[in-house]
């Protein structure tokens, strides 16, 4: 038997039929459309799957489909603005802040939930943040860099 | 801290501009090898041994066909038998024997995760119902998992046909010792004569996970007629393309290849493991099949890299001068012959100018899955061991261990032990910067130390086609073959841009399909702006001078009287000034009426790769109480010719460092007394994550490649090399003891520092 489950989506009204043990993840990705979450463990290990159901930051990969029933839910494909790349993302390409970019998603949604909470990170507190996002790539580096430069011109800095 | 030796010398190459592939990456819409579906597709899943080592009596399938949405299943029967022999793939040569069977096992299982069968269905809970349905009738063998276990005679043998190839007379028995390699410079017992220090050590390191956090996945769809389409994650497609029709039996046209966006791969993905079975499968069904492997199924049956017992011992005078270098290295090859020792051995000694070497190797089977390429494959495990003896004759002689080095670094003209003579490289360069380094002259708290390592890899070249098309507005689009892991579109437009004097906005780069464009080998041997920046070059000075044909004919001057300057075709000698300069754009626009489309193409075997020499400081602090080592400052130092796009190149170097230091502290495969793998999963797998890591200092050094037009070397791999002898000698100072292990572990460190064991 599938559920039907009524949700709202980077600000849109959604309706999708999933079974019961159905990720949000697979959900997204098989019911939705919306690849931009990725799966690269699906055990809450790599972040790749990253979305935020009602401001939360959750590894989708975690969550069942049937949980986020009349949610809010926001994915990497609502981050840019029309024609406005958000700063993150604007940021992390000046910054050159991927190479293969499997882990990018999931990093700049788990990087604007950190700045919508905490506007003025640290180095440290941005790398244990972004702890539970594995980028096998980059080393971070860049990423941090980013991060943090995208912090300081969403101050006004 | 990022710095650069020289500044760039180009217009376009050498600055930063944001990626072509960039906006779609960071807003999701990027399609990698899971993002794909087609109208109509099965799910496809494997089934997979649960034994280290079993032959196969028989399999049962009838109760999994019944199975309502099992729409085909397939095992080894469904694949031809393949000669044993060995034929060239590329730079690599494979035994196709062995590859079909590592896509599905056929008389035997020969590690935990081994395929023996597969199923397609309607959906994937079907698919897994089916594969619990499917009996297997296994007779359970005794397994081998050790390298040196695997060595000994009484060991259970992995495959019965394997005969030790390199040793006069050959063995009658069979054994797990595929091959023996040697490498032989000089005389070392007149070089160990020569010494006033001889030190001989054993090291072991673990096999680990290239881990790329994009699992494999792919989209096979068979059609009726026998033509095929295969979407893929893969690092060459080309390559993909021959392993899959030669398994089928089918001819390399009917097979069109196209490689998705690649979520990582370091040499992981140069082999096939869905792929032919996602082909069969679909030509059963005549419906797209999909198959996405898990993670578990990552860690436990696709290619982690060697790991290996390796005897290093170094003989040196006084004054620092090495007289001889031995080494003996005994690398895990999986379940399959074709371990990198042989790359292992070239690379051991190759940072130095050394008159006596002598190098052994053995390629060893045991029963775990085959290996695959990984960063430099080979040259990490060698170099570590000989790297941390240099650093434990530096401080037995009381010297700097950058001045050992520099009296003893390779510079152009040296022999390498394994053959050719160096040309123009890096190696005195990187140790110098390094030497003046903020952070080699930098301080050190408690509980810190600072080691420093060398590293070296070949890069290679190879068959690489580019071709470039002049668009009716005077844009570019480029098309290459070589999977872009990590900005080469971006290093391919520079190149294409600074050739033809246009903006780089105005150059559109894609990677083509294998039915697109004539054959490329693989992304890898860090090859793809090597090789295809060459075809690049080639295919813009063929568009160059089909426009300066075609200005001629439309001044009516001879082809010779017309030529290319700033951007410009302009007419020469006699006729200089005569006409109005005219740019590609103007060129462009009259194409139709001067020929027909202006298509440049780059089909090359890519010649004259140059290696790439590399330094790496690393400082390390250890938590008395736990053994725990944290990096706590790292800076690498490399040689990359010229670097196109030098913040790629920084990525390279500060990616390779992190899984570097990731296999010096963490990473590694660990075995049940049943042989199966205990770690399958990023938890406990632990790859370095955000805050492990301090941000990666690199200087960037450029010593060009005077074989590429823009002095381009390879350097995504050497950047792997340095980083364990790097932080075992930060350790050694850290800590007060030595150590000869993989990984570094809380545990071990802590062990070796209440046993007080140091050298
Ligand atoms: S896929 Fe969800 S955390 Fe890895
Ligand atoms: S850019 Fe490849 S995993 Fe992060």
């Amino acid at each position: 038997m599938k559920h039907h489950v009524t949700t709202t989506v980077n600000g849109d009204e959604v309706e999708f039929l999933c079974s019961t043990e159905q990720t949000l993840l697979d959900c997204l990705r098989d019911e939705l459309d919306l690849t931009g979450a990725k799966e690269g463990c699906g055990s809450g290990d790599c972040g790749a799957c990253s979305v935020l159901v009602d401001g939360r930051l959750v590894c989708s990969c975690l969550v069942l489909g049937v949980e986020v029933s009349g949610k809010k839910i926001e994915t990497i494909e609502g981050m840019a603005k029309g024609d406005e790349l958000h700063p993150l993302q604007r940021k992390f390409l000046e910054h050159a802040a991927l190479q293969c970019g499997i882990c990018t998603p999931g990093v700049l949604v788990a990087a604007k939930s950190l700045l919508e909470k905490n506007p003025d990170p640290t180095e440290t507190e941005v790398r244990y943040w972004l702890a539970g996002n594995l980028c096998r790539c980059t080393g971070y580096d860049k990423i941090i860099r980013a991060v943090m430069d995208a912090a300081a011109e969403m101050r006004g800095a | 801290m990022q710095e650069r030796v020289k500044g760039p010398q180009f217009d376009i190459v050498g600055t930063r501009p944001v990626r072509p592939d960039g906006a779609d990456k960071v807003t999701g819409r990027a399609k990698y090898g899971a993002d794909h579906r087609v109208a109509g597709q099965l799910v496809g899943k494997v089934l997979r041994s649960p034994y280290a080592h079993a032959r196969i009596r028989s399999i049962d399938v009838s109760a999994a066909a019944k199975l309502p949405g099992v729409k085909a299943i397939i095992t080894s029967a469904d694949f031809q038998e393949q000669p044993s022999e060995f034929v060239p793939a590329g730079e690599m040569l494979v035994n196709y024997r062995d590859v079909l069977r590592n896509v599905m096992a056929r008389e035997k299982v020969l590690f935990e995760g081994h395929p023996v069968a597969a199923v397609a269905a309607t959906s994937e809970s079907i698919a897994r119902a089916a594969l619990k349905l499917i009996k297997v009738d296994y007779e359970v063998l005794p397994h081998v998992i050790d390298v040196v276990e695997a060595m000994k005679p009484d060991a259970p043998v992995v495959d019965e046909t394997i005969i030790t190839a390199g040793v006069t007379p050959p063995p009658t028995k069979p054994s797990n010792v595929a091959k023996r390699v040697e490498f032989v410079l000089g005389d070392i017992e007149k070089g160990f004569k020569e010494a006033d220090l001889v030190i001989e050590r054993e090291f072991n390191t673990q096999p680990v996970h290239q881990g790329y956090i994009e699992p494999h996945a792919c989209i096979a769809t068979v059609s009726e007629d026998g033509t095929a389409e295969l979407w893929t994650t893969t690092q060459g497609h080309w390559v993909a393309r021959a392993h899959c029709a030669r398994l089928l039996g089918w001819d390399i046209t009917k097979l069109r290849v196209t490689s998705s966006e690649i979520g990582g791969g370091f040499g992981g993905k140069t082999v096939v493991y869905l792929e032919p079975v996602a082909l069969a499968l679909s030509a059963k069904t005549h419906r797209p099949v999909k198959m996405v492997m898990s993670r578990e199924e990552v860690f436990k049956a696709s290619g982690p890299t060697s790991g290996a017992n390796v005897w290093v011992k170094m003989g040196v005078k006084k004054d620092g001068t090495i007289t001889a270098g031995e080494a003996v290295l005994k690398y895990q090859a999986g379940c399959f012959q074709g371990s990198p020792v042989q790359p292992g051995c070239m690379c051991a000694f190759a940072p130095y100018d050394l008159a006596n070497v002598k190098v052994v190797g053995f390629d060893v089977l045991s029963n775990r899955p085959k290996v695959a390429a990984y960063r430099a494959p080979g040259g990490p495990i060698s170099e570590y061991a000989v790297e941390s003896v240099v650093d434990e004759i530096a401080e037995k002689l009381g010297m700097c261990p950058i001045e050992l080095r520099l009296k003893n670094a390779a510079k152009e003209g040296t022999k390498a032990a394994y053959g050719p003579k160096f040309g123009p490289i890096g190696m005195v360069e990187c140790l110098e910067a390094a030497k003046s380094s903020p952070h080699w002259n930098g301080p050190l708290g408690k509980n810190q130390g600072r080691g420093i390592a060398a590293g070296f890899w070949f890069n290679i070249g190879g068959e690489t086609t580019v071709n470039l098309q002049l668009n009716e507005d005077g844009t570019v689009t480029l098309m290459a073959g070589t999977p872009d892991i990590g900005g080469l579109r971006a290093s391919l437009a520079m190149m294409a841009a600074e050739e033809l004097k246009i903006p780089y906005e105005k150059v559109r780069p894609i990677i083509g399909d294998t039915a697109t464009l004539g054959y490329n080998f693989v992304t890898g041997g860090s090859r793809s702006t090597f090789s295809s920046g060459l075809a690049t070059v080639e295919a813009a000075r063929s568009i160059i001078k089909q426009a300066c044909g075609r200005a001629a004919k439309l001044w009516e001057i001879p082809e010779d009287a017309v030529t290319w300057e700033d951007g410009e075709i302009r007419p020469a000698g006699d006729n200089a000034g005569k006409f109005k300069a005219m740019k590609l754009a103007d060129i462009a626009k009259v194409a139709g009426k001067t020929g027909g489309a202006l298509v440049g193409v780059g089909a090359i075997s890519a010649q004259g790769a140059a290696p790439s020499f590399g330094v790496h400081i690393a400082d390390t602090e250890v938590d008395p109480d736990t053994g725990k080592l944290t990096v706590t400052r790292y800076t690498v130092i490399q040689d990359a010719g010229i670097a196109i796009h030098p913040s790629y190149v920084e990525g390279q170097f500060q990616g390779g460092a992190a899984q570097g230091i990731g296999w010096a502290l963490n990473e590694e495969y660990i075995y049940d007394d049943k042989g199966r793998l205990q770690n399958a999963g990023f938890l406990d797998y632990r790859i370095p994550v955000a805050s492990d890591l301090p941000m990666i200092e690199t200087i960037i050094v450029e010593v060009p490649n005077p074989r590429h037009p823009y002095g381009v070397r390879g350097i995504g791999e050497t950047a792997i090399v340095p980083p364990m002898a790097a932080v075992n000698a930060s350790a050694r100072r850290a800590t007060g003891v030595r150590m000869f292990e993989l990984p570094l572990s809380p545990p071990k460190v802590l062990k070796a520092m209440k046993g007080g064991k140091s050298a």
